[in-house]
């Protein structure tokens, strides 16, 4: 599968990376490395193995409904790059 | 003129009544100090794991089934990306592919007829912070991020706006009678998007589809939908095209704006949250929480029909919560006559009024099904009449005293029920002839033995001084 400048813009786009034009050049290069790198997995014979939908063999880890502590609010904004009384600040966002 | 019907699809979000949030043990109570309960896993830190919420999973299963819906197993929990100020983690745990539900419907009423409107899927996901917007800057509380939330997506199958809002109503019914939700709409505890196209009826193509969002109450639904059918039907009447596009309910100019979105469609490249692990609902679990559905609103209403007669009208008043459901039943049950008419015009009347004007619901007045039917008796054997029941009523509810206590300290027949006593006037001198003979020939002493009839059939509760002068006036007319 090839992988062309545009597609690795867009993908940028929605991680909010910007990309000088070198940096597309070669991210395009090492993206379809890697792209081509996992095709290889289409060459396996796979017709007798399940379907995975999970790295993990383990499954239904639950917890009760039981509250906990939370962070105390000093804690919580500490990491806060703005913050204004109890809240982060952000800039104005509209819809 | 080319006729055109609306296609109308419903999304609704509700949020579970759960004590802790969907994936980590922060309270979820409301109107917390903001950014109080918040830990490192629902602000999205780096490294932390997502436990889900035993709870979270079995209410949704129970609405699932509510709603007649399959159940996927496994199911599992997939990443939405996108950013938001109020996204912490910058994307959203849902579900994708797999969700925990599929393929149900619900039936409303409308006018006594029924439609079916089927449910495409009934999902877990979490719940956003909420964002409050200043001048120049925007505010964040993360303390509903990560609540769990239900989203339950109908297909296409509403045509009307009124159709809109009898799903809206019959849903919310239902998910209160689970007890799963408050479901209300000011608290954000339930929100709703619709999607509508218009299409020439008779047709099967779909017209160009349209979102609805920031409709706060299911009034505001019903009125989006009307007027953004009539806008619809305007341009498609002047042949120009209808641009697919978000557009936002505006709650002061009472019309739709197309919301300024960016030009890209949102791509959510949706994955696998490989810190959640698959969910294997099994058919044991299944039945346990099936048989843990209450009786629902539908079939309450027909019950009450058929077990205690009542109009169609009336049944869906009283069932219109369990709470309120169970309280009409046990005043049925603990009412003496067969006839419930008069019982049930008091529940759907002056109690529902009382409910009404104190904005709680007929559970909530702290009259007891026996302590109404003390009252109903009294009114019964005409020793009070309505008006002054009704004022008993509001006393019984205010001062949490018995009606027997409530009449007999207010000396309220002998004071202010002139009513019912001349009812029993007049029947006293229709029943004794002789003695109002006697009166009008002259024998002053004959009024007191028609006083005395007077008391005794009011059981010693009538004011004999009135009952005198009524009775001079009666005799003398
Ligand atoms: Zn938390």
């Amino acid at each position: 599968m090839g992988i062309d400048k545009e597609t690795v813009k867009y993908v940028a786009n929605l991680a909010r990376i910007e990309l000088r034009d070198e940096e597309l050049k070669r991210l395009s290069e090492q993206l379809k490395q890697i792209i081509d790198f996992i095709d290889k997995l289409k060459l396996l014979d796979i017709k007798d193995v399940e379907p995975t939908s999970h790295i993990l063999p383990m499954s239904n880890v639950l917890r009760d409904d039981q509250p906990r502590e939370s962070l105390p609010i000093s804690k919580t904004l500490e990491c806060a790059p703005a913050k204004e009384e109890n809240f982060f600040l952000v800039p104005k966002v509209i819809e | 003129m080319t006729e055109y019907e609306a296609v109308i699809g419903l999304e609704v979000h509700v949020q579970l009544k759960t004590k802790t949030k969907a994936f980590c043990g922060c309270s979820t109570e409301f109107g917390k100090e903001p950014n109080t309960q918040v830990c490192p896993i629902c602000l999205g830190f780096p490294g932390v794991l997502p436990v889900l919420n035993r709870t979270a999973l079995d209410y949704a299963i129970k609405v699932a089934l509510a709603l007649n819906c399959k159940i996927h197993s496994p199911t599992k929990f997939d990443r939405k990306n996108y950013f938001y100020p109020d996204l912490p983690k910058n994307y959203q745990i849902s579900q994708y592919d797999l969700p925990l539900s599929y393929d149900g419907f619900l039936d409303i009423d409308l006018d006594g007829k029924d439609k079916h409107i089927r449910i495409r899927r009934v999902h877990l996901e979490e719940d956003a912070g909420k964002l409050i917007h200043k001048e120049s800057t925007s505010l964040v509380d993360f303390n509903r991020a990560g609540i769990p939330l239900l989203e339950i997506v109908s297909e296409p199958d509403i045509n009307s706006p009124e159709e809109a809002y009898q799903y809206l109503v019959t849903l919310k019914s239902i998910i209160q009678y689970l007890d799963v939700s408050d479901c209300d709409m000011e608290k954000g505890s339930l929100r709703c998007d619709a999607n509508i196209s218009l299409r020439k009826k008779n047709t099967i193509e779909f017209g160009t589809k349209i979102e609805l969002k920031n409709m706060n109450s299911f009034k505001a639904v019903k009125d989006a939908l009307t007027y953004e059918i009539e806008r619809q039907k305007s341009l498609l009447s002047k042949n120009k095209a209808i641009v697919q596009e978000t557009r936002f309910w505006d709650t002061k100019e009472l019309k739709t704006f197309p919301m300024r979105t960016k030009e890209e469609a949102m791509d959510y490249r949706y994955f696998p949250d490989p810190d959640l692990p698959m969910f294997i609902i099994t058919q044991e679990k299944i039945q346990q929480i099936r048989e843990s559905i209450p009786e629902l609103p539908r079939e309450k209403i027909q019950r009450f029909i058929k077990d205690y007669g009542l109009s169609l009208y009336v049944a869906k008043i009283l069932v219109s919560s369990k709470k309120d459901a169970d309280f009409a039943e046990s005043c049925l049950k603990a009412y003496p006559n067969k006839d419930k008419k008069t019982l049930v015009n008091w529940l759907i009347g002056p109690l529902l009024q009382e409910a009404n004007t104190r904005g709680c619901g007929l559970a909530d007045l702290g009259i007891t099904p026996q302590g109404l039917n003390e009252l109903l008796g009294f009114v019964e054997k005409e020793l009070i009449s309505n008006l002054v029941a009704k004022s008993v009523l509001t006393e019984i509810i205010e001062k949490h005293k018995s009606a027997a206590t409530i009449i007999q300290e207010g000396n309220l027949i002998q004071i202010s029920d002139t009513e019912s006593l001349e009812k029993i006037a007049k029947k006293v001198i229709q029943e004794n002839p002789r003695s109002v003979q006697d009166y009008k020939g002259g024998k002053n002493n004959a009024i007191m033995f028609l006083v005395g009839q007077v008391m005794k059939k009011s059981q010693g509760k009538a004011n004999p001084k009135i009952a005198q002068e009524l009775l001079k006036r009666l005799l003398n007319e």
